[in-house]
């Protein structure tokens, strides 16, 4: 058949076809089809006890039904997430399915069909005239996925689901038509690097292909490092041929015959899954030698970051690279021009990679058409914090970042107040909720002093302190701080131990100038971009919720009643019940006792304001109060209950 | 030296310097005095830590590390904006923040690069304003055959780690840790020589700026004379 074939495209098709074969089989499976999202965020919900669970029900029950794993939809706050294609109905998604609710699905849907359990239903993945569709959902509705179209959809272990989706036809195609088509279509697209500084994707490709030494070098960039950011793993771990194809393409139009996954040893199950999709793919001549007959030929190969967060910095990921320690260099020369031994390296995030395919196989005026027209495209987030419906969300640029949090996030948890986010990772900025309007997209955040980064988003709640926000993102980039450089290495630390005396009332009004004029000095003065951006947090904080630093200082009172040894807890007598004792058995150092009225009252010599009680508290009483200074606990005339009263009690 | 020398400006005063080489070391040798600890001449890739050489370009949006930036025909420098100042100032007052400040008792008393640049920048070698940043280190590594490092007094410049690598057998110490933890470490606490691999050539202990890296038989002998000082002051004050 292979004979057959003679164009890059033809030896393509050949294998797709097999492959949607292999697919429609599934998809047309006689006996129901169980897809459970198992990337690394479902198996730490319990993905793999959830199979268990099926498997186990489905063997008592002698149901033969099919088990796939699939990667992460994104949706954070449903996992375990369970979609079942049970013959005679549309394909449904389920949430929150542990092994419990597994042996419920199969006792009361599989076995007699009839209960398709509504309680743990999302919807149906198609419009369905019976079920309530995923569209239903402002999540869904207003979600764009590009990027993330088939992510946990499709068995990252399967070459051939992604190949079923019209995988490797944009690289079929870029081999056609040659790199210098590629080339000029992403330039075209204007495709802004994810990985947080917004360059061109397709200059930094044209930098390095002009540069005339040869052999060039492809890294594709996975080590993501920002806290709570999780963007990059789902990616490597939900559609990994994706990854690898945008990889191929980027080597194809740069002129590079080898390529590197640089993935961070932390994200094990992405290290696997990508190694085994390049065997797939080099089984299928889509990597490796004479691709797809078209004469280009790319090595692959992954390599595993230590676990240094600066590494994600391109100069210190390349010194890595080669066994030095991960330090960032000075550019020029930039990596695209001398990189790796000196040869044009091209690096390029996980994001950006996996959104060329998309623009291949659609055009660059389709993605232009997205997002706008700076930036155009998607932006994926990961949205977490005191959010709804915190997790992976894919949103065209240009939208706002009310409408993120908001609408497509559905607002903030428990009926509270926004009060901030963090967007772009440790050394983004904190904007109010009065800047809840920008525009996100690589230019506007820059102008209100936070950056796009590769996509933390972090939302806070009245109850965050942002002085301790400040000082937590600072004492990060600080511990993270390769050491090299002086504004960096110290710098950063002044701030921290400023920030860190703040927030235990021991700060001094001149000292907010000393954070200001090393903020500014740090982002002048450093060597590298973690250095250049880690004050973003310090001075936001200072620019947006200058009161708040002020009231730790001069009131030595927390507003948000956060900051430890500025505040104090107290148990309102009015509301705290007779008799009740949930908060005594809670409390850690016994803290709490018996009041001559039977109530319950805090020795505050004893407190370790651990909060504990706060939740002990049964909210039908809702007593213990929170203070900030710690001497505003008002004189309730607390008596505690006589020795003798208390042996009455025991005797009886 | 010969037919690719280039005219450039350093605050009004014109050198010539050949094109392509770093601007740092043509100051140097002009007589213009750019405050430096961590450049070393004949480096090929000068690290750019210290940031004390940072001047203005025209043309670059940001100040620019002198040591690493090449020389091209008729560019502008000013080494001396009130900008300029302040950042070296504020990266000097950074430096000694972090140091224990004892020069009395310091080897490098008066051959010390920071005693030099403090005097140039009219900074205090005790910063009042920045708060002393104790280094958890102790206050001596001498469990090394053949040298002494103190870990409270080094800028972490790397000229050390320089020169050792640039030996045949590599990179006998190098940089450990992270952030304001970050220090120059043999790795081997062994007194053992063979352990080490160390080849006594001391070329780590001459690069020193400051008085962090010597030679175990001069620190020694230092450590002896100032003992004996202070016995002497002793004496004689009793007396």
């Amino acid at each position: 058949m292979t004979q057959l074939a003679n164009s890059p495209k033809e030896h393509l098709l050949v294998h797709a076809e097999r492959a949607r074969e292999r697919v429609k089989e599934l998809k047309e499976s006689p006996v129901p089809v169980i897809y459970v999202g198992c990337a690394t965020c479902g198996r730490a919900a319990g993905a793999l006890e959830t199979i268990a669970g099926f498997e186990e029900v489905l063997k008592d029950n002698g149901i033969e039904a099919r088990i796939e794993k699939v990667g992460c939809l994104g949706h954070c706050y449903a996992e375990p997430l369970v979609i079942i294609q049970n013959p005679g109905f549309p394909a449904l998604l389920y949430q929150k399915i542990g092994a419990g609710e597994a042996g419920i699905l199969v006792r009361s849907f599989l076995k007699d069909g009839s209960d398709p359990c509504y309680e743990y239903l999302i919807g149906a993945l198609e419009t369905d005239e019976n079920f309530p569709t995923l569209m239903d959902y402002p999540r869904y509705l207003y979600e764009n996925r590009v990027v993330m179209e088939h992510c946990g959809l499709i068995d990252p272990d399967e070459i051939d689901h992604y190949l079923a989706v019209g995988g490797y036809l944009s690289l079929a195609q870029g081999l056609e038509k040659g790199g210098e088509w590629v080339l000029e279509e992403v330039k075209s697209a204007n495709l802004r690097g994810r990985g947080g500084a917004g360059f061109p994707a397709g200059r930094k490709w044209e930098i390095a292909r002009k540069v005339e030494k040869t052999p060039k070098l492809v890294i594709c960039n996975g080590d993501e490092g920002d806290p709570g950011a999780y963007m990059d793993r789902t990616l490597l771990e939900s559609n990994p041929h994706q990854v690898l194809e945008g990889l191929a393409l980027a080597a194809l139009a740069v002129g590079a015959e080898r390529a590197l996954l640089y993935i961070r040893a932390e994200y094990p199950l992405a290290v696997e899954i990508m190694e085994r999709a390049i065997v797939q793919a080099r089984g299928k001549n889509l990597l490796g030698a004479n691709i797809l007959g078209s004469g280009f030929s790319l090595e692959v190969s992954v390599f595993k970051g230590s676990g240094a967060f600066v590494c994600g910095e391109e100069t210190a990921l390349i010194e890595s690279l080669v066994g030095n320690r991960g330090m960032p260099q000075p550019r020029p020369p930039y990596p695209a021009v001398a990189g790796l031994d000196g040869l044009p390296t091209v690096i390029n995030n996980v994001k950006t990679l996996s959104t060329v395919p998309t623009i291949i196989r659609h055009g660059h005026q389709w993605f232009r058409s997205i997002g706008t027209e700076e930036s155009p495209g998607t932006a994926i987030f990961s949205v977490v914090g005191e959010v709804e419906y915190p997790g992976l969300v894919e949103v065209p640029m240009g939208v706002t970042l009310e409408h993120l949090v908001v609408d497509v996030c559905g607002g903030i948890k428990d009926g509270k107040e926004l009060k901030a986010v963090q967007i772009g990772g440790p050394s983004g900025g904190c904007l109010p909720a009065s800047l809840m309007e920008t525009v996100i997209d690589f230019d506007s955040l820059k102008t209100v002093g936070a950056m796009m980064g590769s996509g933390g988003l972090v939302v806070m709640n009245e109850d965050t302190c942002m002085v301790e926000v400040a000082r937590y993102f600072t004492d990060f980039t600080q511990g993270e701080s390769c050491g090299n450089c002086t504004f960096c290495r110290i710098g950063t630390r002044h701030l921290r131990d400023i920030l860190h005396s703040i927030t235990i009332g021991e700060g001094k009004m001149e000292e907010l100038t000393d954070l200001e004029e090393i903020s500014e000095a740090v982002i002048k003065g450093s060597l590298c971009s973690l250095g250049k951006t880690a004050p973003n947090p310090v001075l936001t904080t200072l620019r947006f919720f200058r009161d708040e630093y002020i009231a730790h200082i001069e009131e030595k009172r927390c507003p948000a009643k956060m900051c430890r040894p500025l505040i104090a807890f107290y148990i309102d007598l009015e509301p705290c019940a007779r008799g009740c004792d949930a908060c005594v058995a809670c409390c850690p150092t016994d803290a709490i006792f018996t009041t001559s009225n039977r109530k319950k009252a805090i020795d505050q010599e004893k407190c370790v304001k651990c909060g504990e009680c706060v939740y002990a508290c049964p909210p039908e009483y809702d007593a213990v109060r929170r203070v900030s200074p710690p001497e505003m606990i008002p004189d309730q005339g607390v008596e505690p209950l006589p020795d003798t009263e208390k042996e009455k009690e025991e005797s009886k | 030296m010969s037919d690719n020398l280039v005219t450039i400006t350093v605050d009004d005063q014109k050198i010539t310097a050949p094109v392509g080489s770093y601007l740092l070391p043509a100051c140097l040798e002009n007589d213009i005095y750019i405050p430096n600890l961590c450049f070393l001449e004949g480096m090929d890739d000068p690290p750019a830590s210290c940031r004390l050489c940072l001047v203005d370009i025209e043309g670059e949006a940001v100040p620019v590390a002198s040591c690493r930036y090449r020389i091209f025909a008729g560019m502008v420098v000013t080494t001396d904006s009130e900008e300029i100042l302040k950042l070296r100032q504020l990266a000097f007052r950074l430096l000694v923040s972090t140091n224990d400040g004892s020069c009395r008792t310091c080897i490098a008393n008066h051959g010390c690069e920071l005693q030099k640049i403090a005097k140039f920048l009219h900074q205090p070698l005790k910063t009042k304003r920045l708060r002393h940043i104790d280094r958890e280190y102790p206050e001596l590594v001498d469990n090394h055959p053949f040298l002494v490092y103190e870990p409270k007094k080094c800028v972490l410049c790397g000229r050390c780690v320089h020169v050792c690598g640039q030996l045949e057998k590599g990179y006998k110490l190098d940089f450990a840790n992270r952030g304001m933890d970050t220090i120059v470490s043999f790795f081997s606490s062994d007194s053992d020589p063979a352990s080490h691999d160390c080849e006594t050539c001391l070329a780590c202990t001459e690069v020193c700026p400051v008085g962090a890296l010597s030679s175990k038989v001069k620190w020694t002998s230092f450590v002896a004379e100032l003992e004996m000082k202070s016995a002497q002051k002793h004496k004689g004050g009793q007396g």
